[in-house]
């Protein structure tokens, strides 16, 4: 039994990589730690347990990287999908740390694989952790429990006593039962809020009950508010959040990164309404598919339909749940409960504004619609063979990119400005400070390795002094 | 097509899933043999369950493992699904049945095959043999006489080889095997695969053997099983060689071959199978199939007795003891060939095949005349 009368050096709040990365680093460095995770152990480890690879620099071939990728390029790339909403100081030493993410992750026991099918445009900016995020949770929770951090599973933080920035004790809630846990410092680690439909639902209304969750439901932003509502600066658009296209069959939690669907270049996508809203190929899906999230979550009912035939069936990675299936597009549209005759005009339009082309599933190709609005820019084939296939879209929620604002030490700031005197943080909790929108795979591994490291770093460091 | 078991479905759902997942595709030769197919026919699936090694690393790595609602358990799904196999192409078909009790079947054909030779014994001979000290060259064929000792071995083993090959055949059929497999390269490679066990290294760092943690415990004790297997059969090769050819009468001397093969095959034999036991009942149980663990252990344990009664054997074999040891671990040996076509043991014939159909399709879907 864990003796909750002792004062910790240091109390993470949260279970996945980013508490784990500082946990071990400050129990490393000689400091007494407890970790809190809400979840139970067998759902232990955030979002991070959906993961599948950290996006690293790196100057030349290391085992599991290819080529190089300088600090140039990664600054270049988000800066592009952050339209600049990010702080270049924070996330150049963010992107320059990220070097030694593999390595220290590697020292805890993580494994990292060459990277096989599917993957392959990423094999050179992105480390692959062998079995996937869970892997990588395991054996992070084995590498604290042998060097003695005491983990508490099913433990809740749900308050932070603070004083003038100065964090003394923790509400938590252990079990079912509360209780307090003293300590000199406090990382916060505890994810985003996108598991909070409450929340979400001040700025999104009843289109949030619609929301599928892709990852913990443990993601309820209990740490992010309390410490929003006690003086902590915050940064961040609080309404936005990553989505992607997931399955409208998915579950509504934790369904994890096997619910999304690739297959939206090589379809076209009406609502509800049965009306097409965006330019299916506009880019490579790798650049695309996070802003798919999002449209599908503007829609009447959160809802889309992508429609194709067999030739695309081979284009993109096969789905968990088949797709709808019918022999004419009105039996199609029967199936899933939209107007045929509308349906069938609205693929009869875009059949008769696709231009002559070569068709090309991984490139940017010639196949493109002609007087149509939106366009298909790329991969427009005609839909006309038979049979006939339908995957329905929900919007999936990644993170939110509401944030406590922190300064290179991961020190959490303060609205007036100031540092906190003993607060920390470090991963999706405060990763809105480099991403104000758009996100870049394998970023937020990188950030909550880099984070965790600094702030179990500068904990430890603040309690020895 | 006969209808399709739950466990084939079963197994179809979780391939699909993983198939869109794909986060294991490191671990083993089963994900990239799965990320080739699209569909997944039964034959598919019976090639994919016999080509995992049951080394659970995909269930400790799955986000979507029970509790989850998606509850993945790949490696007690397919280790139920080889057992259909098994049964499947089991020959003649109705022995198929006796995979369901395999526990009970194993036990209780060692328990006759011991019985049977004892009897046997005290039938032919004076029964006095059996308990009197038996020196000097063909000691032991005054036990039991060298013919019966020679027919029954030839006959059980015989029926066994006869037996599995039996279900290969059916087996190679049934799930669809590519033209050409034979050539060269693709059955070197899956020789150097199941000699080396590559697939129960978890991708080089070791196997889930216990819980998350990696180990290669499983893989060294299996090694030690299997070498020590293959040791003992060597000593019966070269005891039959000295016999036959020079003319040397067993017993031989402790410092000759089939002794040597003997004594330290029988040694691995035994620490393979009391360590592989060990490791299946101290093991996290949710991954591994509980109703197939009594046909495994009684194998272990029957595997451990042969080595044992052998070594006994070797110990007491210039005194009174050595008549009953003989007979019963004779009757251990002949047992072990009878169950053997109905046992786990065939997992060796069936996972060959599964690594040389697959090493065959890594090499591209060649078309088949031009591969062969
Ligand atoms: C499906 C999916 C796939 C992804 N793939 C990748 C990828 O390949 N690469 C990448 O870089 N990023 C990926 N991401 C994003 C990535 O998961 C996050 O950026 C990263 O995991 C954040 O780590 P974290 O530790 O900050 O948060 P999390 O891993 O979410 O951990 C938050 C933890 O806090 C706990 N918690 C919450 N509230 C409390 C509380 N009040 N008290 C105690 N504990 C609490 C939760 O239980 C959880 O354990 C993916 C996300 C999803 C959903
Ligand atoms: S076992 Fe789980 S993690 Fe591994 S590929 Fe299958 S679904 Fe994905
Ligand atoms: S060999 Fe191991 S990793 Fe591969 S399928 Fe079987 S249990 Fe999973």
């Amino acid at each position: 039994m864990v003796d909750l009368t002792e004062t910790f050096d240091v109390l993470v709040a949260g279970g996945g990589n980013a508490a784990l990365c500082a946990a071990i680093t400050a129990r490393r460095a000689g400091a007494t730690v407890l970790l809190a995770e809400h979840a139970p152990k067998a759902m232990r480890g955030g979002n991070s347990r959906h993961t599948r690879n950290v996006r690293a620099l790196h100057h030349g071939p290391t085992g599991v990287l290819t080529d190089s990728y300088l600090e140039e390029e990664y600054w270049d790339d988000l800066k592009r999908v952050t339209a600049g909403k990010t702080n270049e100081a924070l996330a150049r030493m963010c992107i320059r740390a990220s070097e030694h993410a593999p390595g220290f992750l590697e020292s805890c026991g993580v494994v990292f694989q060459p990277s096989l099918s599917g993957t392959l445009s990423l094999s050179r900016t992105n480390a692959f952790f062998l079995g996937g995020g869970k892997a990588l949770v395991n054996a992070l929770y084995r590498t604290a429990e042998a060097l003695g951090i005491v983990i508490l599973y099913d433990t809740e933080v749900q308050h932070i006593e603070m004083k003038d920035g100065f964090a003394t004790e923790a509400v938590v809630s252990h079990r079912g039962f509360p209780a307090k846990i003293r300590f000199k410092a406090f990382v916060a680690s505890a994810g985003g809020f996108q598991a909070n439909r409450e929340w979400l639902r001040k700025y999104w209304g009843d289109a949030a009950d619609n929301f599928q969750i892709r990852g913990t439901p443990y993601a309820q932003g209990r740490i992010l508010k309390d410490l929003l509502g006690q003086g902590v600066q915050e940064v961040g658009d609080p309404t936005q959040f990553h989505a992607v296209a997931n399955d409208a069959r998915a579950p509504m939690e934790d369904g994890g990164l096997a619910m999304r669907l690739d297959c939206v270049p090589f379809s076209v996508v009406v609502n509800r309404d049965v009306e097409r809203f965006y330019d299916e190929g506009e880019d490579v899906w790798p650049k695309r598919y996070a802003i798919w999230g999002r449209l599908i979550a503007q829609q009447p009912g959160q809802v889309a339909f992508a429609i194709n035939d067999s030739q695309a069936q081979l284009d993109y990675l096969p789905p968990v749940f088949a797709p709808y299936r019918a022999d004419s597009i009105a039996e199609l549209a029967a199936q899933i409960g939209l107007d045929a005759v509308k349906l069938e005009k609205v693929v009869a339009d875009y059949n008769a504004a696709v231009q002559p082309g070569t068709f090309s599933a991984q490139t940017l190709d010639d196949c493109r619609t002609e007087g149509l609005a939106p366009p298909k820019s790329h991969w427009a084939r005609r839909i006309d063979t038979p049979p006939y296939y339908c995957h329905p879209l929900r919007p999936g929620i990644t993170f939110t990119f509401l944030s406590v604002k922190v300064n290179e030490r991961a020190r959490v700031m303060m609205a007036d400005g100031s540092p906190s005197a003993n607060m920390f943080a470090s991963g999706e909790i405060m990763s809105g400070n480099i991403l104000g929108q758009g996100y870049l795979a394998g970023f937020g591994m990188a950030i909550g390795t880099v984070f965790g490291r600094i702030a179990g770093e500068e904990a430890a460091k603040l309690v020895r002094n | 097509m006969a209808t399709e078991s739950e466990t084939v479905a079963e197994a179809r759902r979780q391939m699909e899933i993983c198939n869109a997942c794909r986060y294991c595709e490191g671990y083993c030769a089963v994900f990239p043999a799965m990320t080739m197919r699209r569909a997944f026919t039964e034959g598919d699936l019976t090639h994919l369950a016999n080509l995992c090694h049951g080394c659970k690393g995909c269930y400790h790595a799955c986000q979507y493992a029970p509790p989850h609602p998606f509850g993945i358990n790949i490696p007690v799904t397919f280790a139920e699904l080889r057992n259909e196999t098994y049964a499947q192409h089991a020959w003649p078909a109705p022995m198929g049945a006796l995979f369901a009790r395999n526990g009970t079947v194993v036990s209780l054909l060692a328990a006759l095959g011991v019985a049977l030779v004892l009897v046997l014994t005290v039938a032919l001979q004076d029964p006095a043999v059996l308990w009197s000290a038996q020196r000097g060259a063909g000691a032991f064929f005054r036990v039991i006489p060298h013919w019966l000792m020679i027919s029954l071995g030839v006959l059980t083993f015989g029926y066994a080889l006869f037996a599995m090959a039996m279900g290969a055949r059916s087996y190679w059929r049934a799930t669809g095997s590519p033209a050409g497999a034979f050539a060269p390269a693709p059955t070197a490679e899956a020789a150097v695969d199941i000699v080396t066990m590559r697939n129960l290294g978890g991708g080089g760092h070791g196997c889930n053997d216990l819980d998350e943690g990696f180990s290669m415990r499983r893989r060294w004790l299996h090694q030690a099983l299997f070498g020590g297997f293959m040791l003992c059969f060597a000593a019966t090769c070269t005891g039959t060689i000295y016999h036959y050819v020079f003319g040397w009468k067993s017993p031989h001397a402790f410092f000759s071959l089939p002794v040597q093969f003997g004594t330290w095959g029988g040694v691995l034999m035994m620490i393979g199978a009391a360590g592989l036991a060990h490791v299946k009942i101290i093991t996290d149980p949710v991954p591994v199939a509980r109703k197939l663990a009594g046909g495994e252990f009684a194998m272990l344990a029957l595997l451990f007795l042969i080595a044992a009664t052998g070594l006994l054997l070797l110990a007491v074999r210039h005194t009174g003891a050595m008549g009953v040891m003989l007979a019963i671990h004779l009757g251990l040996v002949f047992a072990f060939f009878v169950v053997m076509p109905y046992s786990k043991m065939v997992h060796g014939v069936y996972r060959g095949l599964a690594l040389l159909r697959n090493a065959k399709e890594k090499r591209g879907a060649a078309p088949a005349a031009s591969a062969a």
